[in-house]
């Protein structure tokens, strides 16, 4: 199906050109898979954890 | 349904693996793969089977907090909020959402579900963890709760189910991911995925961190149980287990974006105004929406500034965005289609002349307008984290998130299973009336429960509290009038959902069981029909790329101001309370 541009009718049309990065990313499950889980993993998680256990313990 | 044929599985040359069959929908024309649709159906079955059970369990909540009928004793509070929790916000939403994911791979591209034996392992793991999870909870030593903080103890059975469920969900995922590569190896479809698709594929990515989240952090919570660990920080546990108990809800909100998409496509025939644009709207929530779980722990001491305003005031607003380009996209979407299907008087005729007595399309325009107005705007305002201290740990919490998890993703799902229920299962809707009141009472329901929940919760009343009037406290503390006001009318509108999703249940069970058959030699119309073009919007590409939307332009602005003055509000709040000198 058309997938390089917006179209204004529902007829699809064929890709007349190179696809762009950014559709290649959107059509790559698994690289969206990897960003999804490391980007959160990162930031909520390890830095999470990492303030937590550099909590100082009570005496 | 009218053909019936068998594919050869397998690259050209080899033997086939094994050979699937397919079946024609006569009303969309779709290739239905027989071993998705079963799948299909019985995680729909059993997603419905926990929300009358859950949805039993929440009214029994309600009847409690309405302190004129203060229906149940502590010990029996507890228990039966912590059965909710679980039936509701776990097992009714995950079954329905792997039944999603099935129809958005197999079914929307065409394609056979990928390793059936590993779908039905998967079905059978999460059927066995929800039926353990309610025996360890009825059992009365597992009364803690949804998020079940430590110190407090549940017993193993409890801690082993969430992981047995959790287990099979992630087999449903990863037989979802399977499937688009065998989609896209034995070409079913060009090009990119349809867009619904797309959303599903989101909600997919957040299942795989949720329940890895959850893993790490129920696996050594187990062994405390048994004795194998000695302690549980209840920091490091909160900020795991919200990494799981807060991003669940975010698979939800994908999905049930998906579903509004779907509907949309379904019902009126829409195509996204931009392809481009709502799918970098998804992409923001692959991104950043788990962040917002950081939102349940503004208030810990242990956390730094830096760590909770990156992941809700700066992150979590990007994720935001994505949810407000659907609120626009969504809504514009359907004026563009009705304007196309001739409805062009004024601004709202599109609107007015909509297919409300169709409960799929009535029912995904109330989850999609309440989500943002109640669900969407105090989901902002808890992740502020000055305004968060208002109403930190309220009854304001289970207020926002009933008014994204039932007004949003519920009443979202029951819309779609008035499509599930004759386009799978085969059997059209038995009542067709009670279908068409039903999501409005539901509606009206989920959105006052959410309204006054909030309500209550500004006016300080505690979350998790059996004991709102301090009958039992050493030092007497009253609330405002107001706040029994609000847990009053909190149970009448839980009394008008609990019909509405009694309605739901018994018209689906009945439909399913003996409603008209729709499948075989059959030429029986749907009683709710679908557009001409049903099909073609929902499964491939393809954008309606316009600007005439006037309708939606005055809605989205009327949601704008509503967000712009309540955010504010809660900032004046804030400043009366809490004084600078």
């Amino acid at each position: 199906m058309a997938n390089d541009g917006d179209t204004a009718s529902s007829t699809p049309e064929a890709a007349p050109g190179p696809i762009p990065v950014m559709q290649q990313v959107l059509d790559s499950p698994f690289l969206l898979l990897f960003l999804g889980v490391t980007l959160p993993t990162v930031l909520y998680l390890i830095w999470g954890v990492m303030e937590i256990i550099s909590v100082p313990l009570a005496d | 349904m009218t053909a019936i044929d068998a594919g050869a599985i397998g690259v050209a040359g080899e033997a086939p693996a094994r050979v699937a069959k397919y079946r024609t929908c006569r009303f969309t024309g779709l290739r239905i793969e027989a071993q998705a649709e079963a799948l299909i159906k019985v995680n729909a079955v059993a997603a419905v089977v926990f929300l009358a059970i859950g949805g039993l369990f929440g009214l029994l909540v309600a009847l409690t907090r309405w302190q004129a009928v203060h229906l149940l004793g502590a010990e029996w509070f507890y228990l039966v909020l912590t059965a909710h929790g679980a039936n509701v916000l776990l097992f009714w939403i995950i079954f329905f959402e792997i039944a999603v994911l099935y129809f958005a791979s197999a079914v929307l591209l065409g394609a056979r579900l990928a390793a059936p034996r590993m779908a039905w392992l998967g079905f059978v793991l999460m059927v066995a963890g929800a039926l353990m999870a309610n025996y360890a909870v009825l059992e009365g030593n597992s009364s803690v709760m949804f998020t079940s903080y430590p110190p407090m103890m549940a017993s193993p059975w409890f801690y082993l189910s969430l992981i047995l469920f959790a287990v099979g969900a992630l087999v449903g995922v990863a037989v979802f991911f399977g499937t688009l590569m065998v989609a896209r190896q034995e070409k079913t479809y060009d090009g990119s995925i349809p867009l619904v698709t797309f959303g599903a594929l989101t909600a997919a990515i957040i299942a795989v961190f949720t329940i890895a989240s959850g893993a790490i952090i129920l696996i050594p919570t187990l062994l405390w149980s048994l004795g194998f660990v000695s302690n549980i920080d209840s920091l490091m546990y909160k900020l795991v287990w919200w990494g799981m108990g807060h991003s669940s809800q975010q698979i939800n909100v994908s999905a049930h974006v998906a579903i509004w998409y779907a509907i949309g496509a379904m019902v009126l025939g829409a195509r996204p105004l931009s392809e481009k644009v709502s799918r970098m709207a998804f992409l923001m929530y692959i991104l950043f929406l788990q962040l917002a779980s950081a939102h349940h722990l503004l208030a810990e001491p242990g956390l730094s500034s830096q760590w909770k305003i990156v992941n809700t005031s700066y992150m979590m607003y990007l994720a935001v965005m994505g949810s407000m380009i659907h609120g626009l996209t969504v809504p514009g979407a359907i004026e563009a289609a009705q304007r196309r299907n001739g409805f062009t008087r004024g601004a709202f005729e599109w609107l007015r002349k909509a297919p409300w007595c169709n409960p799929a399309f009535s029912g995904m325009f109330l989850s999609l307008v309440m989500f943002g107005f109640i669900g969407g705007i105090s989901g902002v305002v808890l992740g502020t984290e000055q305004l968060n201290v208002l109403m930190h740990n309220t009854l304001y919490v289970p207020g926002h998130f009933h008014g994204t998890v039932v007004a949003g993703t519920t009443l979202a799902f029951m819309a779609m299973t008035y499509l599930v229920v004759p386009l799978i299962f085969q059997r059209d809707i038995l009542w067709p009336r009670m279908a068409t009141w039903q999501p409005v009472l539901f509606g009206i329901g989920a959105g006052g429960i959410s309204m006054f929940m909030m309500g209550a919760g500004t006016l300080g009343v505690a979350r998790r509290h059996w004991d709102t009037t301090f009958t039992d406290a050493p030092h007497a503390f009253e609330h405002a009038p107001g706040a029994f006001l609000m847990l009053g009318l909190n149970g009448i509108f839980a009394v008008i959902a609990a019909i509405g999703g009694i309605m739901f249940v018994v018209n689906v069970v009945a439909s399913i069981l003996v409603g008209p058959k729709l499948g075989g030699a059959q030429t029986r119309p749907l009683t709710f029909p679908l557009h001409q073009q049903a099909a073609e919007a929902a499964s491939t590409y393809g954008s309606h790329a316009t600007v005439k939307l006037p309708g939606t332009i005055i809605l989205v602005g009327l949601f704008f101001s509503a967000f712009v003055l309540y955010y504010f509000v809660n900032w004046k709040y804030l400043s009366e309370l809490w004084l600078f000198r």
